[in-house]
């Protein structure tokens, strides 16, 4: 198999199983008990949180720890909207991911101010836009750092820098999954308050990741119970989980040189040999704002569905758009904001690269994409 | 043969893609995810279900088959249940499963069959298929109680040529024992009964939301013209319709008409819904070529077919019918064997 959809998840970084597994078979213990095996729990859990914090140049307890993206963005939006400040209204991207989106609708379903924002061609949000949907009853602002199916970077550092000096009291969050793998993060350096990551996006464990929140922000907890995560998210710790996050976040940072390299030129030799080779593909983001690992293209005449389906007989793995629980292909809502037309939309493909790509599947896997655009078109 | 099996996740496409695979052939299974709320969800009931697509993934898993799910919404939506609301706001009475052989099922996936890389689409569908001289012919299930070659009546020789219903030479109780031998889940599964976009039977909400026209209060006549009552809009009425028309009428009363521009229901005595005759629209032949003469009718999924003789688009019974109403669809037998069929604009010709 060609893999080239880990910007859906990645396969596991050999190390981080084997650290994961004692603490899954040996170090057992509720990291809130008071025995011994409980204590090696708890150390190992705030070892972890250290570690983490000091990658993302955060405070300990700043990170929260959670189940991944999904629960740190309902976090985040939740959280600061149902907090007790007087604000309550959100302010997002019309290409954020479900996650956002889906929390921002049901906000708005009991009856918090909410507004999405649009897009240009692009992808990019302009922070005029954005500052005219703030107001003062806005609590926060959620911008993804880069775009989970097109890969855009938006210009984070200078939207969060504009939305504080004319809206000081709104929180600013960032959508951070996709672009860990890539770029080096560090809190005061994007100048925002609250940041979600994911484990399973750079060879880490699913079902592990984490909210920054900036200390002194106020936030409702989404998950109420035995006060866990200083009573911003309650349950029993996963702490092999969480272990499995800052080993997968320690090597993903380490490695993070040969990844904007090696595979970056991979998925660049990829990406030539697909536009050289398919008659009208047009790249679905600009090449030269995008992050490393993605390539969103549509290629005309062809459904998307079709071509993932002939891709998967053909061992390549890829995906279009976001997937709803039966695996079908929805249209995707993002390249719908960009302007593209739904069979403009159908007629896209999200291919991903990830720590294990390297040139040959990109040269084989675009080979693959080629013959079959000929036989379809 | 490259085998593309379009499994519902009920019993009978779980067997005929078990069938195919079973005769060797490379067999691929796909869903059509058909309709979504107005969330995005899928139906909880009825056909097409995201437990029915999570059935047909799991028989699918247990074949070690490939297993897509395609994205239809638009399709279904245009091609169904635009045309189901507009067709029971102008009094018809429109089949939306037929429909949604005819230009969802059969029309898209037989169009990307050669994008898909097969050579056949395989149904569960209880009919057959034969092939003499190169002409095919689709005939009856084997199992009368189960057959269903009157929803696939519109099937013309192109298409025929590219569809297998392995099932169809099987009685249900063969389809279940199989089924049940190969530890099927689904073995035992009641069959669907409602339209998979209305849910639970549930028309009532279902039309305020799509066609509230229907709810529009009007008046109850005779066939001369003479107010008998009022109601509360057609929707609670179809033609033939005896039960709850609220009109104390000595003999036995039956809507025999709807006319929803003036939301009136006209009804009548038995004799008023006899229907000598229809003229038919979309007319197709299984052979390609129009036929005029005798044949039997059928206007019904399990409907007993009538001998009734064809001139061009005119169908005349030869024994005057009941309740036979605008928007149904006719297929044409010559005994066993299916001639083609067509959808009714008018009767009583």
């Amino acid at each position: 198999m060609i893999y080239l959809d880990h910007a859906a998840t990645t396969p596991m970084r050999p190390q981080v199983w084997d650290a994961m597994e004692p603490l899954a078979l040996d170090v057992f213990g509720n990291s809130s008990g008071v025995h011994g095996v409980s204590r090696q729990a708890k150390n190992a859990l705030e070892e972890s949180r250290e570690r983490i914090a000091s990658l993302l140049g955060a405070r300990p307890m700043e990170i929260v720890f959670t189940s991944g993206g999904t629960e740190s963005d309902n976090l985040a939006l939740k959280g600061a909207a149902w907090s007790k400040s007087a604000r309550t209204g959100v302010v997002t991207v019309a290409t954020e991911h479900e996650a956002v989106l889906e929390t921002v609708d049901l906000l708005g379903r009991f009856d918090d101010p909410t507004k999405l924002v649009g897009v240009d061609n692009s992808g990019f949000v302009d922070v005029d836009d954005l500052l005219d949907a703030i107001d003062n009853t806005t609590a926060v602002v959620s911008v993804m750092l880069v775009n989970n199916e097109t890969g855009l970077i938006q210009d984070l550092p200078a939207l969060a820098k504009a939305v504080k000096a004319e809206f000081p009291d709104v929180l600013v969050h960032t959508d951070a999954v996709q672009a860990f793998v890539s770029k080096n993060l560090d809190v005061s350096e994007l100048g925002v308050d609250m940041m979600t990551i994911t484990g399973h996006k750079f060879g880490g464990p699913k079902g592990a990741g984490l909210l920054y929140v900036r200390e002194g922000v106020g936030l409702e907890p989404v998950l109420h119970g035995g006060g866990q995560e200083l009573g911003r998210r309650s349950g029993t710790h996963d702490v092999a989980s969480v272990v499995g996050l800052a080993t997968a976040m320690e090597l993903t940072d380490a490695d993070r040189g040969r990844f904007n390299t090696e595979v970056g030129n991979a998925r660049d030799l990829f990406e030539r040999t697909i536009l050289e080779g398919v008659d009208g593909s047009m790249p679905n983001s600009p090449l030269q704002s995008r992050s490393t690992h993605h390539f969103n293209v549509k290629i005309p005449g062809v459904r998307n569905e079709t071509l993932l389906m002939r891709l998967d007989q053909a061992g390549v793995a890829a995906s279009a758009g976001s997937a709803c629980q039966s695996g079908a292909a929805t249209v995707s809502h993002v390249l719908e904001g960009m302007g593209l037309s739904v069979d403009e939309a159908r007629e896209s493909v999200r291919f991903s690269f990830g720590w294990t790509s390297t040139a040959d599947e990109a040269l084989n896997g675009a080979g693959i994409v080629v013959d079959l655009v000929d036989q379809l078109r | 043969m490259k085998a593309l099996v379009a499994m519902s996740g009920g019993v009978d496409s779980s067997v005929a893609a078990a069938l195919m695979k079973d005769a060797g052939h490379d067999v691929i299974g796909v869903t059509l995810k058909l309709w979504s709320g107005p969330n995005g969800e899928a139906p909880t009931a009825g056909c097409c279900t995201v437990s029915d697509a999570e059935d047909a993934r799991r028989v699918a898993a247990e074949l070690d088959i490939p297993y897509y799910v395609f994205d239809y919404t638009d399709d279904f939506k245009d091609g169904v249940v635009d045309r189901f609301v507009r067709d029971y706001a102008s009094g018809q009475t429109p089949n939306p499963c037929i429909e949604c052989n005819r230009t969802v099922k059969f029309d898209r996936l037989l169009n990307r069959l050669e994008e898909f890389d097969r050579d056949v689409l395989v149904t569960g569908h209880h009919a057959r298929v034969q092939e003499n001289d190169g002409v095919w012919t689709l005939l009856r299930g084997t199992d009368p109680s189960k057959d269903q070659s009157y929803v696939l009546s519109m099937l013309t020789q192109d298409e025929l040529s590219r569809v297998q219903f392995p099932v169809g030479e099987l009685t249900k109780k063969g389809v279940r024992r199989i089924a049940a031998s190969m530890g099927m889940r689904s073995a035992h599964k009641p069959e669907s009964m409602d339209i998979c976009f209305v849910g639970q039977g549930d028309y009532r909400s279902f039309l305020q939301q799509n066609a509230p026209e229907v709810f529009t209060p009007g008046r109850i006549v005779d066939t001369h013209g003479a107010d008998l009552g009022t109601h509360d809009g057609i929707v609670g009425f179809t033609v033939g319709q005896r039960r709850g028309l609220g009109v104390a009428v000595g003999e036995p009363r039956f809507v025999v008409r709807i006319e929803p521009a003036e939301s009136t229901v006209v009804v009548g005595g038995r004799d008023d819904l006899e229907v000598t005759g229809v003229e038919l629209h979309q007319v197709t032949w299984s052979n390609g070529q129009m036929g005029d003469g005798p044949l039997t009718a059928q206007f019904r999924a399990h409907g007993e077919p009538v001998s009734a003789k064809l001139q061009g688009t005119h169908l005349m019974f030869d024994d005057a019918q009941h309740a036979v109403s605008p928007g149904q669809t006719v297929a044409f037998y010559d005994d066993e064997k299916v001639l083609g069929g067509g959808l009714i604009s008018r009767t009583n010709l």
